[in-house]
């Protein structure tokens, strides 16, 4: 190959070498530039840029060592090789040349071959960095490039996920920035009925990959959490969705809280996250909140399992969940923190509030470094009136609200196995504008009376299990067995509207096909909504006017008023 | 002719790079040299006469002046260590080393181009 002609500057004071010099330059295929002395030469190259020097070491005005480092100063990262004229022999003269930037040296008498030879290997080296510094900055590009696109899908879900209420008064949580990017994601929501769905969730990988399945994940979460689903529709709705729509070799890992304030328990679905915990403050004692799920995203909708423990809790208790970060983090040696370790910080820990400062320390002090894909979140339950939800919005206008109208459902065995009705009625009613202000109340009696129906009536259970932590456990686990087993029975659900004093009156009735129960004596119990059990019939009498039953219990009445809307 | 003050090898390789410029060469390295010579004489401190006879070195050396490059290496030397005892009788051997060589570089002006030099005065 044809070396390409290069535009080469030649320093030398002495006219005849300098007239020599170029025409050998020229010959072999060079454009040439000429200085006399060293200013000039800083000069020719100020102004037009040659890509190589020769330079007279010796010259007057400015010498050959000035000169060179001007220049080089002048090309700044650009590589221009200078190559010193000199019959300079003594070392210590050839290192002055090489101190000022000087990238080799050419003795006279001038030898064209070896000229030749140096401005050939010169060229290459001058093209090797042109390509390194073009290379590096097409990396840094690259790399703003992609930073900005974090930035921006960054400010895209912050904007989804601060939508929740992360910032409710019983959440701490800690997470990089970025975790997005490392696959983690946490959610938290208000339900209707001020219950709260705290998801957190690392999904397979890093990076934007990571990050995609978290958009469409948050919007499962909060558009059916806003909505009233409950823990299992919701997980079945994240499960197929991501299911659909990620790759085989992407899911994510996720626990799924529901922390009930009215009832003081919490539901929890964990599919492949480490262990939570459930932090008794009472008795110290922590319950671990073990994975029994594949991820989600791995199965198919037939064969996922929906299936949630309830756990009882007492105000003040707390739940912890961590992501892999926090014990997969090695030491030097390759040794993992491991869930032991983790567990002599929980026994060390004296003030819960500093939980987390300590795990963090610990992971440093065991890594030698901190590290920033650790998230860590810790949900307390607060007592019901310490927590206001955030009021709900709606955005039609209200010029067609149905005021006079009743409607009856009764939903069979094969239904109640696995569809939750709530929801669509709640939605139902919430058209009505004079309920939205009790839209809070409205859920959590209308759940309650669907549950009892449920639970007692249909499936037959006894309450007076759920009077301590253990048989609140044995409680749920015979629901679920009885659930699947259930072959028939009933629950019907009445609703009548009908407006009245320019506002009006929501009359629900639950009937079921249960056994019933002994009204009086439940009636006879104090209004508290302290115990584990009967909490439903207290808090329906708080919450609703009028609550009554008949039918030996199988069927309850509840009245909702409201007034002129301004 | 074996000739111990111009290397004619070095003459025919720089009028085959040189071509039609090769007697400007020539005429620029005498014109060059004179100059040295005077500013050899006048030089009043040692840095000065090491400066100037080293790109006196250099020059000759380029043209094949064998002898007079190696006179001067000696001049650099000499100023380099301070050494100027003496210093008179080297220049003057520098300036008979000179008287020698121009009249050879004159004639092979001549010789390469009697005529194009002057025509390209135009």
């Amino acid at each position: 190959m044809p070396l390409e002609p290069l535009m080469i500057l030649i320093a030398e004071d002495s006219a005849a070498d300098r007239m020599l010099l170029s025409s050998i330059v020229r010959r072999q295929g060079h454009e040439v530039l000429t200085a006399a002395n060293g200013a000039e030469a800083v000069e020719a190259f100020r102004q037009q840029r040659p890509q190589l020097v020769l330079m007279d070491a010796m010259m007057p005005v400015m010498d050959g060592f000035e000169a060179a480092r001007q220049i080089k100063a002048l090309a700044g990262e650009t590589l221009v090789p200078i190559i010193f004229l000199t019959s300079l022999t003594e070392s210590e003269a050839l290192a002055r040349c090489l101190e000022a930037g000087g990238d080799d040296f050419l003795a006279k008498p001038y030898n064209q071959v070896i000229l030749a030879a140096k401005i050939k290997a010169m060229d290459r080296l001058r093209r090797l960095q042109a390509t390194v510094l073009e290379q590096r900055d097409q990396i840094a590009r690259h790399h703003d490039y992609l930073l900005n696109e974090q930035r921006v899908a960054k400010a895209v879900f912050d904007k989804v996920a601060h939508s929740g209420c992360l910032n409710a008064p019983n959440i701490r949580y800690l997470q990089s920035p970025y975790a997005l990017f490392n696959g983690d994601l946490l959610l938290a929501a208000f339900t209707p009925a001020g219950d709260m769905h705290v998801l957190l969730g690392d999904f397979t990988g890093h990076g934007l990959p990571a990050a995609v399945g978290a958009m469409p994940l948050a919007e499962v979460f909060y558009g059916m959490t806003a909505k009233g689903y409950g823990l299992s529709e919701t997980l079945r709705e994240m499960n197929a969705k991501l299911k659909r729509i990620l790759p085989v070799d992407m899911f994510c890992c996720a626990t799924l809280l529901c922390l009930s304030f009215q009832r003081r328990s919490v539901e929890v679905w964990n599919g492949g996250m480490p262990d939570g915990y459930l932090h008794n403050i009472a008795s110290g004692e922590r319950t671990p909140l073990t994975a029994r799920h594949l991820p989600l995203g791995v199965l198919s909708p037939q064969t996922f399992d929906d299936r949630t423990e309830v756990f009882p809790m007492a105000v003040g208790d707390r739940v912890f969940l961590l992501s892999d970060g926090v014990i997969d983090t090695c030491d030097a040696k390759e040794q993992l923190f491991g869930v032991e370790r983790l567990q002599q910080v929980f026994a060390a820990n004296r003030q819960p509030d500093r939980l987390f400062e300590e795990i963090e320390q610990a992971l440093q002090d065991f890594r030698g470094e901190a590290r920033d894909d650790v998230s860590m979140v810790e949900v307390s339950l607060l007592e019901a009136a310490q927590l206001i939800p955030p009021p709900l919005v709606y955005s039609d206008s209200g010029q067609s609200c149905p005021l006079d109208w009743s409607v009856n459902f009764e939903f069979r065995a094969a239904t109640l196995k696995r569809f939750n009705p709530l929801p669509y009625l709640l939605q139902l009613l919430l058209e009505v504008h004079g309920l939205r202000a009790q839209s809070g109340a409205l859920y959590s009696v209308l759940a309650e009376l669907y549950s009892n129906a449920l639970e007692h009536g249909v499936l037959g259970l006894d309450s007076s299990l759920k009077r301590d932590a253990s048989g609140f456990t044995r409680y749920y686990q015979q629901r679920n067995a009885r659930l699947d087993e259930l072959q028939d029975g009933y629950v019907r659900v009445h609703l009548q509207v009908a407006p009245k004093d320019g506002g009006g009156c929501l009359t629900i009735r639950v009937e079921d096909s249960g056994k019933g129960f002994d009204v009086e004596r439940v009636m006879a119990r104090p209004v508290d909504g302290i115990r584990l059990s009967g909490r439903g019939v207290s808090l329906i009498r708080q919450l609703s006017r009028n609550a009554s039953w008949s039918d030996e219990g199988r069927s309850a009445r509840v009245e909702f008023f409201w007034e002129a809307l301004a | 002719m074996a000739d111990t003050h111009l290397d004619r090898d070095v003459l025919s390789a720089l009028q085959e790079v040189m071509e039609d410029e090769y007697p400007m060469l020539l005429d620029t390295f005498l014109a060059d040299s004179a100059e040295r010579l005077v500013l050899l004489h006048k030089a009043e401190d040692a840095a000065l006469l090491m400066n100037t006879a080293h790109s006196f070195k250099g020059s000759s050396s380029n043209m094949g002046a064998v002898r007079l490059a190696e006179l001067c290496h000696e001049l650099e030397q000499r100023a380099k260590n301070k050494n100027l005892s003496g210093i008179e009788k080297l220049l003057g051997e520098i300036d008979g080393e000179f008287a020698i060589v121009r009249p050879l570089y004159e004639a092979e002006r001549q010789r390469s181009s009697p005529t194009e030099a002057t025509v390209r005065r135009f």
